[in-house]
């Protein structure tokens, strides 16, 4: 047996879409091969389709040699294929082996299983345990149970969708040794990913899809980071670069902000402090849930906050409404594209209008004028590339990272003293995650101050001079990057310090 | 087998053959009810007299008119609100007190007759209806009390305190002890627009209105607001509006206009203030509402669409014999097949072979 898994000219469409076009992949046993590719590449149509969930147009796999077309998952699962899938699919309120227990095809009830789940987590590092409440454990934890719940059945080949987006840096490199360890004792794993420095540290294969179409099968360690982004999203890359840094005076602080949160499941934010000046590009780190949209919220101006606490050039803006802010020029990106950011039943003209600066741009005394609305939409489709049929299309039709692109452009166009944005690039594919970070680039360059919150680590690392890390409602000190800050960071995000 | 599939857009030839649709199945659900129970009567003729006749005879179609114009009043009002999600259920409480409050002041100057008396009354039933609707505005900011039971319970308390009112101090006090106010002298009375009729200002009233609304909505950020409002809260507090301001212009909007129909409706076909003021306007409403789907301007066509039902129910009720209840099942029917064929707007229907 040359391969443990042989897919071969797979095509799929939807429509006229080919989201597979004559697709290939081979996988080796114990190897991890990585799934490379944008948003809309054709992974997740590919991934479907070795896990049965989906039947392909034309094409054939074969699994240890034999023809191998699966109906179901559950046939997928006989043959020896486990999946962790980037959501998660546990109860919250059962404990890590019941957990385990429901997600088993065949069960005997009666049957211990905290023997077996003690078994794996020794094995591969899998620390959890058994009779712990779900609801109660980190994302990391809630990983490892999925992992185990996968392992219990001795799967030939595991495959991970985009397991490291939701982990901090030390939970990467705990999940890491835990998978190198697996393949080591024979399982195959398939890795799907747009991370390329997790992708050439781990993987021996890689795959890379572009459009639905096979680019190349590579040795990643054969290439850069940036040759394989290139060969990723097709274009060249441009370098993030800072032309030039001015800091200026102080232009926005958080003082001893603290605010008890209105929804029962909410963060209580502590005494959150925070000082920025022109000209920088402060980034605030940490896993999600941690009090992000909490402070979100009131940086809007969705919640006011106590008098003193908010402070921009001079002037005290807890008690301003969004709307107001706007007018002093502070603009927003919150995370939620749909139903916050966006209303997905309106046309891309009219989400122009949830966002706008003063009376006399687009509104005059209150009455819309649609010309100038559509110009501006016009304005921010060009500038930004999204892609879009007419502005008067709704958001709802529109890509993820299309809207993205689309939210964050109308921001940008106000040129904002100061923006505030939550997950720039969320779902964003690589090219436009570029394109995205350059235009905070420049408008930084320009003189204002940008507050980036965001749980991806490399985006804050590469984007900012002055990080801090939210946990469970507190807000760190700026970390001093010279003496081992990613460790530091590390630490933060995981409530290291502040237990 | 059929099967529904979500469409890529909206489907704009759906958009409007979809009331046709609607139309089309109504009447042919009708017909087949009636020649269930019309034993020995000439369906066509039923027919005749239900659609057809009061669009040909003058009088029935002043009829339908009058009918009409307290549907395009209150629809508009409720359209506005709904399109926020502010379900106002109870524009027919609102009718009624702006009835009530509108008479109360015609009757006060008895004795007087002004220019001024009517506009004094209409303002007088647009502040009863907002004041009625203000108080479901307030408990739902105040206490996040549900606005559908509170505007909905209230209606029964409206109608009571009418009779209480017409029992009371608003009775004729020459009237034999009927519990019917004394009736309005010229001043109190709306002007008639067709000479021989009972048609009254209040059609003009209402397209002028339908017009307002109609650029309030499509070319004014209070349009936006409700329309941001109603289908995405949080957007709404992005955008920095203030959602108990929303609540608030909803329900006062549409009260007031429910109130502005109630005194119209006094002040115009009854003449005085009887028991018989509530006639299900403030309900039929909602149909009219969304038949329009919330637009203000087609608004007018559905109260005409529906109006239409009422006068030709009376009809047949009076030559055929046929129950009340016509009306109602043909308004419901009219709705049923309304929301259900909407569903092709955002859907297409697929048709498929089954295996074995």
């Amino acid at each position: 047996m040359k391969y443990q898994l042989e897919v071969s000219n797979i095509t799929k469409s939807y429509g006229d879409l080919k989201a597979n076009d004559n697709v290939s992949l081979n996988i080796k046993g114990s190897s991890i091969h990585a799934l490379l590719g944008e948003n809309g590449a054709g992974k997740s149509t590919l991934v479907k389709i070795i896990y049965g969930s989906l039947a392909p147009d034309s094409g054939e796999m074969k699994w240890a040699d034999n023809k191998y077309s699966p109906k179901s998952p559950f046939e997928a699962r006989e043959n020896g294929i486990a999946m962790v899938f980037q959501h998660f699919s546990l109860f919250e309120s059962l404990t890590v082996e019941e957990n385990i227990i429901l997600g088993l095809d065949s069960v005997g009830l009666n049957e211990n299983f905290s023997d077996e789940i003690s078994k794996y987590s020794k094995q591969y590092g899998l620390d959890v345990n058994p009779q712990q409440v779900v609801g109660d454990l980190s994302v990391g934890a809630r990983q490892r149970v999925e992992i185990i719940r996968c392992l219990i059945q001795n799967p030939k080949l595991l495959i991970m969708d985009e397991p490291t987006s939701v982990l901090t840096p030390q939970e990467v490199s705990d999940l890491f040794i835990t998978l190198k360890r697996l393949a080591k004792d024979g399982c195959a794993i398939l890795y799907i990913s747009h991370k390329l420095e997790e992708v050439i540290e781990i993987c021996s294969e890689a795959t890379i899809l572009r459009d639905g179409k096979l680019v190349q099968s590579c040795i990643p360690q054969d290439h850069s980071q940036k040759e394989l982004a290139e060969m990723m999203i097709g274009k060249k890359l441009t370098e993030l670069a800072r032309k030039n840094i001015t800091i200026g005076e102080d232009i926005f602080s958080i003082n001893n902000l603290s605010k008890k949160s209105n929804d029962m499941y909410g963060v209580e934010l502590k005494n959150i402090a925070l000082k920025m000046k022109k000209g920088s590009i402060v980034g605030i780190a940490g896993v999600a849930g941690n009090g992000q949209d909490e402070l979100m919220e009131l940086l809007i101006g969705e919640v006011t906050s106590p008098v003193g606490t908010l402070d921009f050039n001079g002037k005290d803006i807890g008690h301003l409404n969004s709307h107001q802010r706007r007018q002093l020029s502070i603009f927003f990106v919150p995370e939620e594209r749909l139903g916050h950011g966006a209303v997905p039943d309106m046309s891309l003209n009219e989400n122009m209008l949830l966002s706008r600066p003063d009376e006399t741009e687009m509104t005059k005394n209150g009455v819309i004028d649609w010309k100038k609305v559509g110009m501006h939409s016009k304005d921010v489709i060009e500038k930004f590339d999204v892609q879009t049929p007419s502005s008067n299309m709704l958001a709802k039709s529109l890509s993820g990272g299309n809207l993205q692109k689309f939210m964050v452009g109308r921001e940008l166009i106000q040129n904002p003293e100061l923006l505030i944005v939550a997950q720039p690039t969320w779902g964003v594919d690589a090219g436009s995650a570029n394109n995205i970070h350059q235009a905070l680039i420049a408008l930084a360059d320009q003189g204002s101050a940008i507050l980036i919150i965001s749980q991806d680590l490399d985006e804050i690392l590469s984007l900012c001079e002055q990080i801090h890390v939210l946990s469970e409602g507190v807000l760190s000190e700026a970390v001093d990057m010279k003496k081992n800050g990613l460790e530091k960071i590390s630490q933060l995000m995981v409530g290291g310090e502040n237990k | 087998m059929i099967k529904l599939v979500p469409r890529v857009e909206n489907s704009t030839l759906m958009i409007l053959l979809s009331p046709l649709l609607a139309m089309t199945l109504t009447a042919l659900s009708a017909y087949l009810i009636f020649v269930y129970i019309l034993v020995d009567i000439d369906v066509s003729s039923v027919f005749y007299t239900l659609f057809v006749e009061p669009l040909r005879d003058s009088y029935y179609f002043s009829e339908l008119l009058v009918k009409a114009a307290p549907l395009m009043i209150i629809g508009l009002g409720l359209s506005i609100g709904f399109r926020a999600g502010i379900w106002n259920i109870g524009a027919e409480g609102q009718f009624v007190i702006g009835g009530i409050a509108g008479s109360a002041v015609g009757l006060y100057f008895y004795n007087v007759e002004a220019f001024w008396i009517l506009p004094l009354m209409t303002i007088a039933g647009i502040l009863g209806g907002m004041f009625y609707a203000g108080i479901a505005a307030f408990l739902r900011v105040k206490y996040q009390v549900n606005e559908i039971l509170v505007t909905l319970m209230l209606t029964y308390v409206a109608v009571l305190f009418l009779s209480a009112m017409l029992q009371g101090p608003l009775r004729n006090p020459s009237g034999f002890n009927f519990p019917e106010s004394r009736l309005f002298h010229d001043s109190a009375l709306l002007p008639i627009i067709w000479e021989g009729t009972r048609l009254h200002i209040g059609l003009i009233v209402a397209i002028i209105l339908s017009l307002i609304a109609w650029f309030g909505i499509k070319k004014h950020m209070f349009g936006m607001q409700i329309k941001i409002s109603g289908s995405a809260p949080r957007a709404a507090k992005f955008a920095g509006f203030d959602d108990n301001k929303t609540v608030w212009y909803s329900l006062l909007i549409s009260g007031g206009l429910a109130g502005l129909a109630g005194i119209f409706e006094a002040a115009g076909p009854a003449g005085q203030l009887t028991p018989g003021l509530p006639q299900f306007y403030g309900f039929t409403a909602i149909i009219v509402a969304f038949l329009a789907r919330l637009h203000p301007v087609g608004v007018l066509f559905s109260a005409l669409l529906i109006a239409l039902s009422y006068v030709g129910g009376e009809n047949v009720q009076i030559e055929y014999n046929l129950p009340s209840s016509i009306t109602q099942i043909f308004q419901g029917m009219l709705l049923f097949y309304f929301l259900a064929c909407d569903i092709l707007i955002k859907y297409k229907v697929v048709l498929f072979k089954t295996k074995n």
